[in-house]
């Protein structure tokens, strides 16, 4: 009885953890690839390039459980960025300028889920509308140019790969978004809010009947959601040293995927912090290494889009075994 | 003269699981035969396999004397056997007509012949005599009963001999249930077999020639229905004596906890009024439609509310959300186990802790450990058939969802329990075990209102009962002055001492 229990823990948490492993292992298979890929250097490099991912996967989380879905976020993300450079070019201190872009972010989280809270309408078609709103206005801020940050210097620690080749030290971000993970998963799992948040995800019918706020938890599900979306923006503008209205096109896809990778159904209801920033993980490794390949452009996208199908068709099938087992 | 149907020592297994152990079943053209046994017992496994949904380990099947063997549900239905299911398995959006043709469309060279079609459809639901029910309108917008008259009109369409009934009546009221046993009785008279499942045996015995009772996936008697003794067919099912049915725990009804004054909703309940006690079971019957559901909805503060007050203790709180109704100590009971009453996909504790997570936290902090522990104790207290308290409550039977079901409200110690049809497809022991609970619970002072479709229960378990009708609640009258005549006669507006204000 406890045996099997445990069996089932480590079925669901090995999912991810063993995508992970067969990607690396197919790149380790590959002489031309091993060195440059399997290197302390590379590996910061694929944890820096995870963290914005990560980080908007956290907040993506929350709400797939909770049975819904933001399509705004790489919009979003490219309005964090053009704001906190424009703040800086207005002369904010650096700090205030990260307070004022994560506080946005959770504003517009606010709004998408106020909408969807208060009209009851569709989060796929809220974010749908959110997602082009941002996207102009950012642009509409931005000029239709790129915003160069004058002065990232002091926010350029977050992202900053010192001494490049070794893997040691970890840029402050990676950190962070460790520290935001274990904070989230403890949220999510052991908090009455994160109980809402799955009760609203398998049933809402039967959340309403046990007393939940439905609307309200909805509501600061989003709100919370949109202040790590601020942060995935403040982080690629810290990054990219500029605010670039056309960036982050579709970042939200590859958010979804990693969440979804990690484990998460869509119809809500399940779904694991850790899961979803190993998916982020996963996605990371897959475009480092397969940028390393001397494949084209083309069938990156082609290997990138079969391995989302694999990883969920395999994790449906594995569901299904468990049930049948149980 | 060779029997329709012959099945002989039928085996099937599921991994370890052995659900069917040597089932024997033999029905004759033109019978109605009850089968019976508690959830668990093997029905549902072997109609499946009657209907070619599995294949048998071992064993033999005769079909009018010749050897049987259905590969799938479409076969079986080709060869003439049907399947009526407990869920009815209409496509909600599509017409009365379409749903009737579903998977069998009469067409020419891939064109739907409509003509035809209506010819078909119409003379179906004439052999029902429900002709009144409309061809076109989306079958979510007829009731209940109407639905599974368009469900029995598909399976007619095949011509089977042979007709499984799934608990037919289980969601249908009294009056909807005399239409469909008339439909039974034409059937037979056509020659049609049906095999009859119902955890109501009474009506078993109205409607069935037959029965053969399984229990733990062997056939431990059949015999003639008219003539079996009920109580008799109860201990066969069981394999223990049940003491009694409804048992009675004694109790005293005490100061007024909820007073509900005409209150009305926006399109039901019209008018409500009632008083309940401390200690106290008050039964509300009436038709399916009629708004008894909607009354304790609106009660709960989970459908709004137009008219009239709820006092609570000494509070008139009328407009009101569950969250605070929860915190008043009022707890609801879904109808609806499936689509609101549990999180299919969570697990046990999480279903039995969803509105009371005090117990098991420290500081807001859920503590996995302490509410695996109270879900625990919960599931040994009403006897729940579980492996641990982490599993997914969709693995569990109907009877031990709904125990869960209830776990939730006495886990959130509530007062005043309004229970929707809390006995809705289950077996009989749980039915027992539900019945008795609801009696301790008022002796611990706890008030009840529980509604019901079932009469027996009703009269059964109840102090008072009060009926519904056209969203009108009669007054209570104690259990005593009604019987199963009085009650049915009041809820289709004929009673004479309707007190409704």
């Amino acid at each position: 009885m406890n045996g099997s229990r445990l069996w089932q823990r480590l079925l669901n948490a090995a999912g991810p953890i063993l995508g992970l492993v067969v990607v690396l292992g197919l790149f380790a298979l590959n002489p031309d690839v091993r060195p440059s890929v399997f290197s302390g250097g590379n590996f910061k490099l694929i944890l820096v390039q995870t963290v914005i991912v990560a980080i908007g996967a956290l907040g993506m989380t929350l709400i797939i459980v909770s049975g819904g879905i933001d399509l705004s976020v790489g919009s979003l993300v490219a309005f964090g960025t053009v704001v906190g450079a424009k703040l800086l070019e207005a002369g904010y201190s650096p700090a205030v300028t990260g307070l004022l872009v994560i506080l946005c972010g959770a504003a517009i989280g606010a709004v998408n889920g106020g909408m969807i809270a208060g009209l009851r309408l569709l989060p796929f078609i809220i974010t749908l509308g959110t997602m082009g709103i941002l996207r102009g206005t950012a642009k509409w801020i931005a000029g239709n140019q790129v915003v160069h940050a004058s002065e990232t210097s002091s926010l350029m620690f977050l992202m900053e790969r010192k001494n490049p080749s070794e893997f040691l030290p970890l840029p402050a971000g990676v950190w962070l978004a460790l520290a935001l993970a274990l904070l989230m998963s403890v949220l999510l799992q052991r908090t009455v809010f994160g109980r809402h948040i799955f009760a609203i995800g398998s049933n809402e019918a039967t959340a309403r009947l046990c007393g939940v706020r439905v609307q309200w938890t909805k509501l600061c599900t989003y709100t919370v959601a949109g202040a790590f979306f601020g942060l995935s923006g403040l982080l690629q503008m810290t990054r990219l040293g500029e605010g670039d209205p056309t960036g982050a096109v579709s970042l939200e896809l590859d958010i979804i995927a990693a969440v979804v990778i990690g484990g998460a159904s869509l119809n809500g209801g399940v779904g694991s912090i850790w899961g979803s920033v190993l998916g982020a993980l996963v996605m990371a490794v897959l475009r480092n290494g397969l940028g390393q390949t001397d494949m084209g452009n083309y069938l990156q996208e082609i290997i990138i889009g079969c391995v989302i199908i694999l990883a969920v068709g395999l994790d449906k099938w594995r569901q299904s075994r468990l049930r049948a087992a149980g | 003269m060779i029997p329709r149907l012959r099945l002989q020592a039928i085996q099937k297994a599921f991994g370890a699981t052995r659900a069917l152990r040597g089932v024997s079943l033999e029905v004759a053209s033109g019978e109605v035969h009850a089968l019976i046994g508690e959830n668990g017992a093997g029905k549902s496994t072997l109609m499946k396999i009657l209907s070619g949904a599995y294949q048998a380990d071992s064993g033999t099947i005769e079909f009018e004397g010749q050897p049987f063997a259905p590969r799938n549900p479409h076969h079986a239905r080709k060869c003439g056997i049907a399947m009526i299911y407990q869920e009815l398995t209409l496509a909600p959006h599509l017409s009365v007509e379409e749903n009737i043709v579903l998977g069998d469309e009469p067409s020419k060279f891939g064109w739907l012949d409509t003509r035809q079609r209506q010819e078909s459809v119409r003379k179906a639901l004439a052999e029902l005599h429900s002709e009144s029910i409309p061809l076109e309108i989306p079958v979510n917008r007829l009731t209940i009963a109407q639905q599974q008259i368009v469900e029995i009109a598909r399976a007619l369409l095949g011509q089977p001999r042979v007709l499984i009934m799934d608990e037919p009546t289980s969601s249908l009221t009294s009056v909807d249930t005399e239409h469909l046993f008339a439909v039974i009785r034409r059937l037979r008279e056509r020659g049609v077999s049906i095999v009859y499942i119902s955890h109501f045996l009474e009506e078993c015995q109205r409607v069935c020639d037959r029965f053969t009772v399984l229990r733990d996936g062997e056939t431990v008697a059949n015999g003639d229905m008219k003539s079996a003794d009920l109580n008799q067919i109860i201990r066969l099912m069981v394999g223990r004596d049940m003491s009694e049915l409804y048992p009675k725990t004694p109790h005293q009804p005490g100061k007024p906890l909820l007073e509900v004054r005409s209150l009305a909703g926006h399109s039901k309940p019209r008018s409500v009024s009632l008083t309940l006690r401390e200690g106290e079971i008050i039964g509300i019957a009436g038709l399916i439609g009629s708004g008894r559901t909607e009354t304790l909805r609106a009660i709960f503060g989970l459908d709004s509310v137009s008219q009239g007050e709820v006092v609570i203790g000494n509070k008139t709180r009328t407009r009101t959300s569950p969250s605070r109704r929860l915190r008043e100590g009022v707890g609801l009971l879904s109808e609806n186990r499936k689509e609101e009453g549990l999180m299919l996909n969570r697990s046990l504790a999480d279903n039995l802790t969803a509105t009371r997570y005090g117990p098991v936290a420290t500081c807001g902090f859920i503590s996995a450990a302490r509410q695996n522990r109270a879900a625990r104790d919960w599931i040994q207290r009403l006897d729940v058939k579980a492996q641990h308290p982490e599993q997914r409550i969709v693995e569990l039977s109907g009877g031990n969802q709904q125990k869960i079901a209830v776990g939730r409200l006495l886990h959130h110690d509530a007062r005043i329990l309004l229970l929707d049809e809390p006995t809705r497809g289950i077996d009989v022991g749980s039915k027992a075990q539900i019945y008795r609970l609801i009696g301790e619970l008022a002796a611990q002072g706890k008030a009840i209102i529980f509604v019901s479709s079932y009469l027996p229960e009703l009269l059964g378990v109840c102090d008072t009962i009060a009926v519904m009708c056209r969203g009108v609640l009669s007054a209570a009258r104690p259990v005593a002055e009604w019987d199963e005549h009085a009650i049915i006669a009041s809820a289709i507006g004929r009673g004479e001492g309707d007190l409704a204000a």
